[in-house]
């Protein structure tokens, strides 16, 4: 069978993402990923739980003094809108339907461009304050944290960018279903280790 | 590649069946993340009231641990069908990333 092959909305299948062999192994191969995934954002929450306000030096930062809630809920409610949006683009991508896909598509990197400057914007606000990777045991756990995950965010974005420009002329084939599908569930990961990260990091870190 | 793939072109009950079936599981999906938004904002007024932390902590740790079972199981179709391995792989992550935060937290405890 051809990979270019052209499908109609009555001739796609209900699971395109597992409909053939190289589908099913990139969707089984990519879940491993997640689950290994898993550990290494465990390894840092570790890291980070165990170093939080510690020192030798730099102590005059501290989790509790140093975090702000509002622009932390404006990163959270802007990511999980993300997750709705790939949710949107895959359930158009079951229908078949490739340019409602790729509109919702380019909403979800546009909020994750948006999570992501408010990220810069705060590492910059902390670094000016004198809170840098090399200030205490804190400041190193904390950006190895957040910033390993602002990476995936990156990553993440550059996927979806790369999946939209590809194959923008192609169209939906069985060849890009399953692409366009992993892209997707490595979003919804990365919402999963942001609600981790404001509930451990952020709303923890303000209690003190 | 795709060798095993034949074309079955549904008929329209059948499709109009499971074009039905999509849309009620977008609502749902809709619904799932009404609940998500609503639980980030629990989580968010607890810390802004200003509650002991002895009761804040359990309660926002749960509400995240919630909100990713909702995430995991219906934005990354967990619950659906052949995702048996799936959870098998999940699982033994989350066991081992379990152990790995346990540990290094007792550690500097004791």
């Amino acid at each position: 069978m051809d990979i270019n092959q052209r499908y109609t909305p009555q001739s796609w299948p209900e699971h395109p993402e597992t409909a053939t062999m190289e589908g099913k192994n990139k969707f089984i191969g990519f879940w491993l990923l997640l689950a290994a995934e898993t550990v290494t954002f465990a390894s840092l929450f570790a890291t980070y739980l165990a170093l939080k306000d510690k020192g030798p030096s730099g102590m005059e930062f501290s989790a509790a003094g140093l975090f702000e809630l509002p622009l932390v809920f404006a990163m959270t409610m802007i990511l999980l809108t993300s997750s709705l949006t790939s949710v949107y683009a895959m359930y158009h991508m079951k229908n078949h339907n490739f340019k409602a896909m790729q509109a919702w598509l380019g909403i979800t990197v546009l909020l994750g461009a948006t999570f992501l400057g408010l990220e810069i914007y705060e590492f910059n606000h902390y670094v000016h304050l004198g809170f840098g990777y090399t200030n205490s045991a804190f400041s190193s756990a904390f950006y190895t944290l957040v910033g390993t995950h602002g990476a995936h965010v990156l990553f993440g974005l550059s996927w979806f960018i790369a999946l939209m420009l590809r194959n923008a002329k192609r169209g939906l084939n069985m060849y890009n279903a399953p692409k366009f599908y992993l892209a997707s569930l490595y979003w919804h990961f990365i919402d999963v280790v942001w609600v981790f990260i404001f509930t451990v990091v952020y709303l923890m870190g303000v209690i003190g | 590649m795709a060798h095993d793939t034949h074309i079955h072109v549904r008929s329209k009950a059948e499709f109009e069946y499971a074009k039905k079936k999509r849309a009620d599981e977008m609502r749902g999906h809709l619904a799932t993340f009404a609940i998500m938004i609503f639980l980030t904002l629990i989580a968010f007024t607890m810390v802004a009231a200003g509650f002991s932390a002895y009761l804040i902590v359990p309660i926002i740790l749960l509400l995240a641990g919630i909100q990713v079972i909702l995430q995991l199981y219906y934005f990354m179709h967990m619950s659906g069908k052949g995702h048996g391995m799936v959870a098998f792989f999940m699982f033994c992550g989350m066991f081992v990333a379990f152990i790995t935060v346990l540990a290094l937290v007792t550690i500097v405890w004791w």
